[in-house]
């Protein structure tokens, strides 16, 4: 086995330069510079108006910056990688008169994703949910509704997921399957972000835990303890 | 193109589906148009002659109204929790959403036509003396010059404060060409006093011009912040 020196570097999945995103005089992101490398879990933490989820949206190419560029999988041009995304929103990006597998059933054709009735079904088992379910998503939960909301994101078998605030009205026990799957999946080899207000969820399961205040990443830290303790 | 196409027709179905299940659009399309037709019919006894020189007016009047209610809906359903940023952060190509909300909306202004007209006839006692065969021509173009230009501009006031108020000021000026077309030659066609030739070109050239700019430029409207 070759000395860790000697291991070719591994090229990060995310790369953030002097990120800055200015809402009229308010500056919600001032100078983000962050690399984020390929199959690990980051739990992004903050006080609420730190810049986290318009840290997500800019990575997601929803949010064009201010100044500074983001690189996703080694490019510039977001657009290009946008097939490699699974983004989840605190609104749930879902259709609200139709069911889940029909809802399923259009993202995969805008992912031309093959396969798309078996693929739909699995992702929504592995969310815990029924695929079967024929009532609309109106009508279901909230929990439910976040449930599949993630089950969206999944649906394109993405590189990167980009996730905010998933556990959000989901009660704890399905939070802890929501963690056990996200877990699997960054040892899939995915790298994940999550924006989260119950960062405890994530002890044990989040590589890095990052905290963000004022629209800059002030500590990045593998262990949950020492980032709370040094806010 | 063929990928346009194919995702233009699911984001087609689905939009026809949801329409069905909530009847947002026709219902109120058609409450308006009724309204108009009804009312007008109160305030005004015309003659026969005279129904049909004011009829090219009132017809498209009502189905320029209706017109804006629905195409207001077609974005409200695309803001309510947020479902157009799944769209936005999708490889999809914008030219496919665009295009299946055109076709949806002339879907819902025809079927509003459809119903609508007969009424027409009745309240108005219209006939007409001219080639009724262009009327259908007439009716599709100028639906299509409505619902491309309001679909096109009923996105780019979505994320405005009042957008209701929006659309109408920035549909209303530039479709007055293709306005002033279609009332003359729904005139020309319901009197026969005059061809309505030359007004049926100008609404296919204003048709074709405003459909490739707005698929043009409907990208950055989509990706706009």
């Amino acid at each position: 086995m070759p000395p860790v020196s000697d291991l070719p570097p591994v090229s990060p999945a995310v790369s953030v330069t002097g990120l800055v995103k200015q809402f009229g005089r308010f500056a919600a992101l001032r100078g983000v510079s962050a690399e984020f490398a390929p199959g690990r879990l980051y739990a992004i933490l903050g006080d609420n108006g730190a810049g986290k989820t318009t840290l997500l949206r800019a990575m997601a190419g929803l949010t064009p910056p201010t100044r500074g560029s983001i690189a996703m999988l080694g490019t510039t041009n977001l657009r290009s990688v946008c097939g490699q995304l699974g983004y989840m929103a605190h609104p749930s990006l879902l259709y609200d008169e139709m069911s889940g597998m029909e809802n399923l059933g259009y993202f995969a054709r805008l992912y031309d994703v093959s396969n798309k009735d078996q693929r739909c079904a699995d992702v929504i088992r592995a969310v815990k949910l029924d695929p079967s379910l024929t009532r609309p998503v109106g009508q279901y939960s909230q929990g439910m509704r976040q449930r599949m909301s993630l089950a969206r994101a999944l649906l394109n078998d993405p590189k990167i997921l980009l996730l905010d605030e998933p556990f959000s009205n989901v009660d704890v026990r399905s939070a802890r399957e929501m963690v056990s799957l996200l877990r699997g999946l960054r040892d899939a080899g995915k790298t994940i972000f999550v924006v989260t207000h119950q960062a405890s969820l994530l002890e044990g399961a989040a590589d890095e835990f990052i905290w963000m205040e004022a629209g800059q990443i002030v500590s990045r830290t593998p262990d949950l303890h020492t980032t709370l303790e040094t806010q | 193109m063929s990928t346009v196409a194919s995702l233009a027709r699911a984001t087609l179905a689905k939009d026809l589906r949801l329409e069905w299940r909530s009847k947002d659009a026709i219902n109120s399309m058609l409450f308006f148009s009724l309204l108009v037709v009804v009312i007008f019919s109160f305030s005004f006894d015309p003659t026969a002659e005279e129904s049909r020189r004011i009829a090219g007016g009132l017809v498209w009047v009502a189905f320029l109204f209706a017109a804006v209610v629905a195409l207001n809906q077609t974005w409200a359903r695309e803001m309510r929790n947020q479902v157009l940023d799944a769209y936005r952060v999708s490889p999809a190509p914008p030219n496919a959403l665009f295009l299946a909300k055109v076709i949806g909306n002339f879907i819902f202004v025809t079927v509003l036509q459809a119903l609508m007209t007969p009424l027409f006839i009745v309240f108005y006692n219209l006939r007409a003396l001219g080639p009724a065969y262009q009327l259908p021509i007439v009716a599709a173009l100028g639906t299509w010059a409505l619902v491309v230009n309001g679909t096109f501009f009923a996105a780019m006031s979505l994320r405005t404060r009042s957008r209701e108020i929006m659309l109408p000021l920035l549909l209303f000026p530039i479709s007055i060409p293709a306005l002033l077309a279609m009332v003359e030659a729904t005139g020309a066609i319901l009197t026969g006093e005059f061809s309505a030739r030359f007004w049926i070109v100008l609404l296919a050239a204003y048709d074709l011009v405003f459909t490739i700019a707005s698929l043009f430029l409907f990208g950055f409207v989509l990706q706009a912040e």
